[in-house]
């Protein structure tokens, strides 16, 4: 054990109040875990939205369909990496889709996200943009043309059928991809709600709550990008759209708290032997990120101003303001909610009878600037990918080469 | 529709239904261990007798050396836990040498209802969650029912140390793998007792074949009233306590 080891762990151990199994002290997954749930909760809400266009046919919210799914793409592809940064051993970490063990709930990651990448989001981008890809690379030259032709799979055909097929296989792709979303953050909820040694995570809420949350913060950030983006390019903000986001954002914002009260208010009744010290990690350890930013700034506060945007007719300037504000308080809240989570259930020892406390350290793999680096990563790939495939121009037709099906 | 034609229907809904339910029904440990296991295997279970502590914490060292677990105070194979329970209904806990509740306040003796010590170390479960959870199998029972860790498999993910209810695990601070008690697998196949038995000096400990029936474990539990830690956790611990006090966690 190292000597920078040694004295972390004997100031923290100065920190424990109560008993703790020794083994405890510790806190074993640290804030590339919160990072993590976080992310993948930002694929699923975002993939919500944009299936809202195709399955429900809600055609307000079709400006920002493009922009929705590839967020979801450039979360998706930065999601696994806090998981293998915080392995003991990242260069086994193949090993758990090579030789996964069938009993355990981490060890489906590899299908799962194999299944929503490949089976879903991809296929679904692909299907989508075919026929820009091949309109773009008609218009182009060099280097542009050849990687628009190559993601088009070298196909050339934009016949009115292979359009139409074009838009039945969007449809039917997102109709599996809700199943799917729900799957990918469900199970990260799962995870937690598993682990029956852990009174904190073990319940059977616990991926519905994931799923909900994860709607909520997808939403809220594809909210945020558009009314970024659009002054960006030069193009008003299309309020019907806005407002029919923030209405579905308001709605899942509203279940998602109804789901956090019940398992408050079952875990209060239920009153087991774990509650003394649920309580006292709450009111000792939570009591900023929790009833603070979680639920104060993170649910009640963006709720009241939706609810004060639907009472009054406000005018679009202060509308948008609100919005904005709105959408940055849901995602403080949200990331509080995967830290009170992940950290939370960590923080009180198994014996139930003791806390001990999480020091983040700043730098280092598992440190604080990971994983600010880690949740700004998918911003970067994601304007790469608005570079390669504009979500919201379509290119003009142009005449067909010699022998391309038009 | 005919009654051949109807019992056929009958019986391939029934199978149908049944399939999964027959897939997933897991053998309880107990009728493996009575039926397969009895073939001379052995099932491999300690026993503590909590009255016979004196919390000398021999074991906690004996086990440091033998299995080469980092010395400092803050990660354990085994640890001895001091309970102190006073007329008030205060329960106090310390465990002796670690670094995260060493400090034993003086306490009044009139003061104290009863006081006892409790050797702690992993359950070595039937049914052990740890194993369950790992995503590679890097953690896994053996034949003679140890759940032991392969450190050249383990990817160092911790779902195991969170997943055991008894805090028996941790990450080992050098190899960034899981770590364990194994019942000093390297000493039991070669028929020597773990380290930590072989040095109570007061036989609190004793270690042997669950299904032998003379044995010392098989005489502390024919002899005691056996408790196991968190029963209905439903982990089927095989470490058994004799005279076990309902306060410990």
């Amino acid at each position: 054990m190292n000597q920078a080891m040694i004295e972390r762990l004997t100031e923290l151990a100065k920190e424990v109040q109560g008993y703790i199994y020794p083994n405890d002290l510790d806190v074993h997954w640290s804030i590339l875990i919160v990072v993590y749930p976080y992310l993948t909760g930002l694929v699923a809400g975002a993939f919500i939205l944009a299936s809202l266009v195709k399955v429900f046919n809600v055609k307000e919210v079709q400006p920002t369909y493009r922009l929705s799914l590839l967020t979801a793409l450039a979360f998706l592809l930065i999601a696994p990496l806090p998981l293998l940064l915080h392995l003991g051993h990242p260069e086994r970490g193949y090993e758990v889709l090579i030789t996964p063990n069938p009993t355990s709930a981490m060890a489906m990651f590899g299908f799962v996200y194999a299944w929503y990448l490949m089976a879903v989001l991809l296929l679904e981008i692909w299907f989508a943009y075919r026929k820009d890809l091949i309109l773009y690379a008609r218009q182009e030259r060099g280097l542009m043309k050849w990687t628009h032709r190559a993601l088009a799979l070298f196909s050339n055909d934009v016949s009115a059928e292979a359009v139409e097929f074009d838009h039945k296989a969007v449809k039917v792709i997102t109709i599996i991809g809700i199943p799917s979303a729900f799957l990918l953050h469900g199970y990260v909820g799962f995870i937690f709600g598993s682990i029956k040694a852990n009174p904190w995570w073990s319940s059977v809420l616990m991926p519905i709550v994931f799923l909900f949350s994860a709607i909520v913060s997808g939403i809220a950030l594809v909210i945020l990008l558009y009314m970024v983006t659009t002054p960006f390019r030069g193009q008003p903000i299309d309020m019907k759209c806005l407002d029919k986001m923030a209405s579905f954002l308001f709605y899942a914002v509203i279940i998602d708290f109804s789901l956090e009260a019940l398992d408050f208010i079952h875990r209060l009744y239920e009153s087991e032997e774990s509650i003394k010290i649920l309580s006292a990690l709450v009111m000792n350890k939570l009591i900023i990120s929790l009833l603070v930013m979680q639920v104060l700034l993170g649910m009640i506060a963006p709720l009241g101003i939706m609810v004060a945007i639907k009472l009054w007719n406000l005018n679009d300037e202060l509308r948008r303001l609100l919005y904005f504000v709105s959408v940055l308080l849901i995602q403080l809240g949200i990331f509080s909610t995967r830290w009170n989570v992940v950290i939370g259930g960590q923080m009180f020892s198994k014996s139930l009878m003791g806390l001990t406390t999480y020091k983040m350290e700043i730098m280092g793999l598992e440190g604080l600037l990971t994983a600010v680096a880690l949740l700004l990563l998918p911003f970067f790939v994601l304007a790469v990918l608005i570079k390669i495939l504009p979500p919201w121009d379509t290119p003009a037709p142009s005449p067909a080469p010699e022998g391309a099906t038009v | 529709m005919n009654r051949r034609l109807f019992l056929q229907k009958i019986g391939a809904a029934l199978l149908t239904l049944g399939l999964p339910f027959g897939f997933f029904t897991k053998k309880p440990a107990a009728a493996a261990i009575n039926n397969e296991k009895l073939g001379g295997k052995p099932w491999y279970g300690m026993g503590v007798d909590i009255d016979k502590c004196i919390g000398c914490a021999k074991c906690m060292e004996a086990c440091k050396i033998e299995n080469d677990v980092p010395k400092e105070p803050f990660v354990f194979r085994t640890w001895v836990e001091r309970y102190v329970i006073t007329r008030d209904g205060t329960v106090g806990v310390t465990s002796i040498g670690t670094a995260t509740n060493p400090s034993t306040e003086a306490v009044v003796e009139k003061d104290i209802l009863r006081s006892f010590f409790v050797p702690k170390l992993c359950n070595q479960c039937a049914n052990p969650a740890c194993v369950q959870v790992c995503p590679v199998g890097a953690t896994f029972q053996t034949e003679d029912g140890v759940v032991l860790v392969d450190d050249k498999r383990c990817i160092g993910c911790q779902y195991c140390i969170q997943a055991c209810p008894y805090g028996a695990r941790y990450l080992h601070p050098v190899k960034k793998t899981a770590d364990k008690c194994t019942f000093c697998y390297h000493r039991i196949s070669k028929g020597l007792l773990p380290a930590c038995v072989e040095v109570c000096p007061t036989q609190a400990r004793v270690f042997g074949d669950v299904n032998s029936v003379a044995s010392p474990l098989a005489r502390l539990k024919r002899m005691n009233k056996i408790h196991v830690l968190k029963p209905h956790l439903n982990t089927e611990p095989k470490v058994y306590y004799a005279n076990l006090d309902g306060e410990v966690k």
